[in-house]
């Protein structure tokens, strides 16, 4: 016996085309996806088109009529695309990139938000401001070839020195702002287990029998060399000398880390050593990020002034209303509140009229030698840490 | 009649897949080469040298490739070991030691070099145990071992697994039939087999080491003469903006690893040629 499926009622496929109709044979051929009020969709042969774009199609024994899913997904490409273009349509706010060092985090973080709300306060569109920090040294060599920092704020003024080689900005960049163009200064001090179980008080306790002391590696830390440098002078004010001093000393480091905050990780968490050289600001933000328990600072009787320098990349500023902005934003550091910010942040600033004083109490006064005293550091940086210098010198084999 | 240069293929594409061979390694690996070499020819030869040439310097490259070779060659040993206890035993948890092996790709070397030097250092789990034995392990040449054998361990597994997967156990039965031990099975009937396969797994693995950082790097303790690695000399030649020196000294390392790699592609030649096999 043959079966004929097209006899069973309610068998669709068979129907679509059997189905009887008006419809011209073509218009059957065309297959078609409709949306049929809005949520439910239907496939089938077309049936028939209507003036306003909608199809009628065959699907079982019924015709549905509804809108081509075709058109729909134009008309909604259509529709994302006038709102992208209408979300770009604004005026493109200005943006900012300061390339920092690597202690300078909390810092920056404070500043921006507090400089991006001054800046709207004074009737402008919020800034977009970045911040980018790394060892000072690898910083300024991503600008040199081609990082587009508009801001420089970086540990050591030889760092900016370098950008200044390329051209981007001008030879007497540090004469443009107040201080040395610093607007923050700190210095190294001694960060050392609670109680001070070695008895470390002063730079000639540190190479006594038996004591461990961290820093970083001058050649890759801008804040190390700042640290090498104090010792040197620590020395040479003590009637020792500071070349025999700075190798006793370095034969007491067991671990050269790259950078700063990789010391402070050496010391604090990995729990290696008696004494850590930090930046004061480092060693503040010790004690308050692992509380006040566990370590002690030790501010030592001679220390260097670090000035970790501010600059604007002229090179790297495109527009009138960019400049403006960079401009705004370096002087902004020297006002009172941003100067309160640096104090917050453990620097030592210059304007205390705005900052809490507590936070200024916080430093001591300590013999503090400049890095004029060694000739600045056109003459230093070569003298110390080039190729050959007084730090290649002390590591010599046994 | 002279031999033509090239013998055309069979086989369909062969300009064009040859086109895009080229064009993609002379972007990827030669032109960054090119450029290491073309700084180093700019320098000059006697300026390479006088960079080189001393005492620091040999003693990091000296430390680099120590270290990478005893941890390649602990690579070769644990790496055969592991891929055949993956590939000939049934056991469970086989499948996630398997995916285990991959992780030292996966994991950037920074986390390794972190998480290895928290494990290590005198206050972290092992390192602890090794401290009351009085022996340190984080920040000596123990610790930038351990972070070689780390970052090389894949590849010896990777290259024998495959080569242990197609070896028929009827080899071995046929060696045990004709009366030979288990040990000489191992080494005259399965060892050879395994050769040519672990030998790659082993350069691959040591040309890894050499150039490894991240990792390295946090547990060193990076002192001059001690546990300086090579790299890191390259990285501090840049932060002195001395493009010359890192390029002499990246050119040493290449000059040396190129040494080294041919050294055991002959050996492998050799002993392709010597088992006739694979």
């Amino acid at each position: 016996m043959i079966r004929h499926h097209h006899n069973v009622p309610g068998f669709a496929p068979f129907l679509f085309f059997a189905a009887p109709g008006r419809d011209t044979p073509e218009e059957k051929q065309m297959p078609a996806t409709i949306n049929t009020r809005r949520t439910v969709s239907a496939q089938g042969p077309a049936a028939g088109r209507h003036a306003d774009g909608g199809v009628t199609l065959l699907a079982a024994l019924r015709r549905l009529t509804g809108w081509p899913v075709s058109r729909l997904i134009r008309g909604t490409a259509a529709a994302l695309a006038l709102a992208a273009g209408g979300l770009a349509a604004p005026v493109q706010a200005e943006s900012l990139l300061n390339v920092s060092y690597d202690p300078t985090r909390e810092l920056y973080r404070e500043f921006n938000e507090a400089f991006a709300k001054y800046w709207v306060e004074q009737g402008n569109e919020a800034p977009v401001i970045e911040a980018s920090h790394g060892g000072s040294g690898a910083q300024a060599r991503a600008v040199v070839e081609g990082l587009d920092a508009q801001v420089l704020t970086l540990a050591l003024a030889g760092d900016i020195d370098r950008v200044a080689e390329t051209g981007k900005l001008p030879a007497d960049w540090q004469s443009k702002l107040p201080h040395n163009s610093s607007p923050y200064t700190s210095t190294i001090v001694f960060l050392v287990r609670e109680g001070n179980p070695k008895g470390i008080n002063d730079w000639g306790d540190l190479v006594q029998d038996g004591v461990e002391v961290i820093t970083p590696n001058p050649k890759t830390s801008g804040g190390a060399r700042w640290n090498y440098l104090a010792a040197w002078a620590w020395a040479e004010k003590n009637g020792q000398d500071p070349k025999a001093f700075v190798q006793e000393l370095f034969a007491h480091v067991p671990v050269l880390d790259t950078g700063a905050r990789g010391s402070t990780t050496t010391f604090v968490q990995r729990e290696i050593g008696d004494v850590l050289l930090a930046w004061e600001n480092e060693a503040h933000l010790a004690l308050k990020e692992l509380g006040e328990d566990g370590f002690d600072i030790v501010v030592p009787s001679v220390s260097i002034l670090a000035e970790p320098p501010v600059a604007l990349v002229e090179g790297n500023i495109k527009t009138d209303t960019q400049r403006e902005l960079a401009e705004a934003y370096l002087n902004y550091l020297y006002s009172p509140e941003g100067q309160a910010i640096a104090f917050r942040n453990f620097y030592r600033a210059w304007d205390a009229s705005a900052a809490n004083p507590e936070d200024v109490a916080r430093f001591p006064e300590l013999d503090l030698v400049t890095i004029e005293d060694f000739g600045g550091w056109a003459k230093a940086q070569p003298e110390h840490f080039g190729d050959g210098g007084t730090f290649d010198q002390i590591y010599v084999p046994k | 009649m002279g031999r033509p240069l090239l013998y055309r293929s069979p086989m369909p594409g062969l300009g064009l897949s040859m086109g895009i061979t080229l064009t993609m390694l002379s972007l990827i690996v030669l032109l960054p080469i090119g450029a290491l070499l073309l700084q180093g020819v700019s320098y000059g030869a006697e300026g390479i040298w006088a960079t080189v040439n001393r005492e620091r310097v040999w003693q990091a490259l000296f430390l680099s490739f120590r270290l990478s070779l005893f941890a390649a060659m602990f690579n070769l040993v644990l790496g055969v070991i592991l891929a055949w206890v993956l590939v000939r035993y049934r056991f469970p948890g086989r499948r996630i030691l398997d995916a285990a092996v991959d992780l030292p790709f996966a994991l950037p070397t920074a986390v390794a070099g972190i998480a290895l030097t928290a494990l290590y250092a005198p206050n972290g789990a092992f390192g602890a145990l090794f401290k009351d034995l009085g022996w340190r392990i984080a920040y000596t040449q123990w610790g930038i071992l351990i972070a070689l054998i780390f970052v090389g361990l894949p590849f010896v597994t990777r290259t024998v697994q495959p080569v242990i997967a197609e070896i028929e156990r009827e080899v071995e039965e046929a060696s045990a039939t004709l009366g030979a031990g288990r040990f000489h099975t191992l080494t005259r009937v399965v060892w050879p087999m395994l050769m040519p396969a672990a030998l790659t797994g082993f350069a691959l693995s040591l040309a890894r080491a050499v150039g490894e950082y991240g990792s390295v790097i946090f547990i060193a303790g990076n002192k001059p003469l001690v546990t300086e690695i090579a790299p890191l000399l390259i990285v501090i030649q840049l932060e002195e903006f001395s493009y010359d020196g890192a390029a002499a000294i990246g050119i040493a390392m290449l000059v040396i690893s190129f040494l080294m790699l041919l050294f055991i592609n002959l050996t492998q030649i050799w002993s392709r040629r010597r088992i006739g096999y694979v």
